[in-house]
């Protein structure tokens, strides 16, 4: 056996290909002769974030506690709205195409609305987080209890079960791993949220920073941003992909993924 | 008075845009003797799944008298226990716990399910073992084959002592020999309770192996067009399945089965 074979190269993978892609990026500015101004090199960029450095991360952790708070809003208001929802056909049929058309509404379109009532700040930041943040969950905790099976209904009815038994028995256990799976999206699309609502209307956070830094010309800190950014996102989703697993491991019984 | 008296009844489904509403089942009689063990048989789409319905109380005829154990049936009757073709284990809870379910739902057990909880463990336990489940109960039901979950699925019926078991085509989606062997589980456990049983079935071997009386069925809209009565003693060995008399009967009601769907 050789030094290679005793490698994890599954787990070696994202980092390999990480560093590769900034090796890449590195190489073609160098090879290329890009301007900085243009595309900076990661060298550039990291020097950049080193140089920011307190800024950089005040303003990250104002960003990921607008996330998680517009997050937080997002559970609690998605759950209840997605089990309102999937009680009965007749809500579900009359509040689901309000729903699509809510959705549908581009959330850059409702910042300037939202400052217009609570001005800038951060709470327009957290209310886009939590706006276009809670559809998946609510659709995919309906959609658990749309889908409960006819006959294990019938077995429950039979019994003189209520439907209050049913959705506590079976519906809402049933509708958890859309729901876990539905926060990966959600918290993902939040990030999105409070950095555009930062990016428009706020005194901090890494949309505002970014604002700020392109306004200076500070070109290599506009790419730091998105690089802390980008960690953030994958830091937050690891951390819902962690929790689905855990609370939900039966649903994840195939072995399809492994 | 019979068990499980239906008399006269028909059932319409809710119309639903143009379509005015299938007439399932028309001038349905069909009548069960306490204890006894009745198949009902018939071409596809002849509106057996309704008479499970009708007799359970999750349908309520829309013309004519159903009544169960004496008592018009307004309402779940909730001395049934069903099983289906597709055993419907909740993947989220071990074996027993499916199996316990209808006690947290059932009255009377539902007020005494956690004062009662190790009884009530220690019944599904003996249960599973009736139907050759020992020491499975600690499993999750997708750790079990087909066979093994339909035999949970039994247990579930069967768990909070119901008079009235429905059975609806439980054994269609098991290999032959699994299912011959599940006949014999429920022959048995029929055999020590007693319980009404009606079984839905297409297989027309295992109507006559397991049944006391047979009902064929008219294609739709479903009523009965002919009742047989098994005469096999019982009990009933697996190799009265390959008896003269056995494949007699088997071919008869096949003619009448190919009668009905014209």
């Amino acid at each position: 056996m050789t030094a290679l074979d005793r490698i994890d190269w599954i787990k070696a993978a994202p980092w390999l290909a990480t560093i590769g892609l900034f090796a890449i990026w590195e190489l073609s500015c160098w090879v290329f002769q890009i301007p900085w101004f243009i595309l900076p090199a990661p060298s550039k960029v990291f020097y950049a974030a080193y140089e920011f450095g307190p800024a950089l991360w005040r303003n990250s952790l104002q960003t990921l506690w607008t996330t998680l708070t517009g997050f937080g809003l997002a559970i609690v208001f998605g759950l209840f709205l997605g089990l309102f929802i999937g009680w009965d056909r007749r809500i579900y049929a009359a509040l689901y195409p309000l729903m699509i058309g809510f959705n549908s509404i581009p959330k850059v379109a409702v910042v300037p609305i939202l400052v217009l009532w609570f001005g800038t700040g951060w709470v327009p930041a957290v209310l886009t987080a939590f706006l276009i943040s809670f559809f998946p969950i609510v659709v995919n905790v309906a959609t658990g209890l749309a889908t409960i099976e006819p006959e294990m209904e019938d077995v429950l009815r039979a019994l003189g079960a209520k439907k209050l038994d049913i959705m506590t028995k079976v519906g809402i256990p049933r509708s958890m791993p859309y729901f876990f799976g539905s926060l990966k999206v959600a918290i993902t699309l939040a990030f999105i949220g409070s950095v555009l609502s930062e990016t428009i209307a706020a005194n901090s956070g890494v949309g505002h920073m970014m604002l700020t830094a392109q306004s200076n010309f500070e070109v290599p800190l506009v790419f730091a941003c998105l690089i802390a950014l980008a960690i953030e996102g994958i830091g937050m989703y690891a951390v819902m992909s962690w929790i689905e697993m855990r609370m939900t491991g039966w649903a994840h019984r195939s072995g399809f993924n492994r | 008075m019979s068990f499980v008296e239906i008399e006269d009844v028909s059932l319409r489904y809710k119309p639903q845009g143009d379509d005015e509403g299938t007439l399932a089942v028309e001038g349905l009689n069909l009548s069960v003797e306490r204890g006894s063990f009745v198949a009902v048989v018939g071409p596809s789409g002849c509106g057996k799944s309704s008479l499970m319905k009708l007799a359970t109380g999750l349908n309520f005829p829309t013309t004519g008298k159903v009544t169960v154990a004496g008592n018009d049936v307004h309402g779940p009757v909730s001395i049934a226990g069903m099983a289906f073709q597709n055993p419907v284990m909740l993947p989220w809870r071990l074996t027993r716990d499916n199996i316990m379910l209808p006690l947290e739902v059932v009255e009377p057990h539902r007020r005494t399910f956690r004062r009662d909880k190790a009884v009530n463990r220690e019944r599904a336990d003996k249960l599973l073992a009736s139907v050759g489940l020992e020491g499975q109960g600690g499993k999750f039901p997708w750790q079990l084959s087909g066979g093994m979950q339909q035999r949970a699925s039994l247990c579930r019926a069967l768990i909070h002592e119901p008079e009235l078991l429905m059975l609806d085509e439980p054994f269609g989606a098991l290999d032959a020999f699994t299912r011959e062997e599940l006949w014999q589980v429920i022959r048995d456990l029929h055999a020590a309770r007693k319980f009404t049983t009606i079984l839905v079935t297409h297989d027309l071997r295992e109507a006559v192996f397991l049944a006391d009386k047979i009902f064929v069925m008219s294609a739709r809209p479903g009523r009965v067009i002919v009742e047989r009565d098994v005469d096999i003693p019982r009990p009933r060995d697996i190799s009265v399945t390959y008896d003269q008399h056995f494949g007699e009967i088997v071919q008869e009601l096949r003619s009448h089965i190919a009668e009905a769907r014209g």
